[in-house]
């Protein structure tokens, strides 16, 4: 029963991940200011887009693109975090 | 609260820029010293939540949401300095990736919710903490005081680099960003206390991994 901590939270992160579809579609604080004081078209498209709005190009299902966007971001920043981490820690120990 | 590109003027997202690239600098150095064995995956555990949390916008008044920041949560578990980097890296990752918060404006991001977020939270965190003899109560309670106040903190900041770069007026901005982050960060002090007091109860000894 003893498994790795660190296993059980990257879990954890997964698992929100995996039910953020349920988020809400509301604008957040900036975007509703943005919007209520007409300054909202100011922003510039992005020059280029990989996974925009958090929804994977390509999956029909909107619920399935952003399960697959959040579980492929989740683990991308832990990759490079660990590694970040590791790099530091390895640093110092020369 | 991620600024899109067009919303800063070149010298407030230059200036940001460069407060970020130094903090960064900073960081590095500064976790370098203390980075041991468990720090690691802490790091990225903590990293990949704060990227999936982010992702669930919770409703508060009137049609608006908010979202999950986490620097507090990061600053309380690994110091503000290694907040820095982990925000960082999300919000480089969101912007790159995800096109969620603009590439110019990424240095004002970073400063927002890694630098002020992460340090506010954490001095209050130690100050209310030390104040309570570092009981239970006390700790808990730094935490969520401290998590709600880098959420405010950070949207007067974003209020600010909006005002400055003559986006919207200070007087507007101000009451408009502050008012609806009073009530978001009443989400990331109950988020931060949750995930505390969870630690607390299984791994007492995951809250002593403070790398600076």
């Amino acid at each position: 029963m003893k498994s790795k901590w660190w296993i059980i939270g990257l879990s954890i992160a997964l698992l929100l991940a995996i039910i953020s579809p349920i988020a809400s579609k509301f604008p957040d604080g900036l975007d509703r200011f943005a919007e209520d004081y007409n300054f909202v078209d100011k922003a510039s498209e992005p020059a280029f887009t990989v996974i925009p709005d958090y929804s994977f190009p390509g999956v029909s299902d909107e619920a399935a693109a952003t399960i697959v966007a959040g579980v492929l971001g989740t683990l991308i920043l832990f990759g490079i975090v660990f590694g970040l981490a590791s790099l530091l820690k390895s640093r110092h120990e020369t | 609260m991620h600024i899109p590109d067009g919303f800063l003027s070149a010298p407030v997202a230059v200036a940001t820029g460069a407060i970020a690239v130094a903090a960064i600098a900073v960081a590095v150095k500064e976790t370098n010293k203390k980075m041991g064995e468990k720090q690691v995956p802490m790091m990225g555990v903590l990293a990949a939540f704060i990227f999936a949390a982010q992702m669930l916008n919770f409703p508060v008044a009137g049609g608006t949401s908010g979202h999950f920041v986490g620097a507090a949560l990061a600053a309380i578990l690994l110091g503000p300095w290694a907040t820095v980097l982990i925000l960082s890296s999300v919000l480089v990752v969101q912007s790159l990736i995800f096109q969620d918060g603009g590439l110019l404006a990424l240095g004002a991001n970073i400063t927002n919710m890694g630098l002020i977020a992460g340090f506010s939270s954490y001095y209050i965190y130690k100050g209310i903490d030390a104040l309570f003899k570092h009981g239970k109560a006390g700790t808990l309670a730094g935490a969520g005081i401290g998590a709600w106040l880098s959420v405010v903190l950070a949207s007067l900041a974003c209020a600010a680099e909006l005002s400055i770069s003559g986006t919207s007026p200070w007087a507007i901005a101000v009451p408009a960003m502050g008012g609806v982050h009073m009530l978001i960060g009443v989400g990331e002090g109950m988020i931060t206390v949750a995930v505390l007091s969870l630690i607390m109860a299984t791994r007492s000894d995951l809250l002593k991994l403070q790398v600076a």
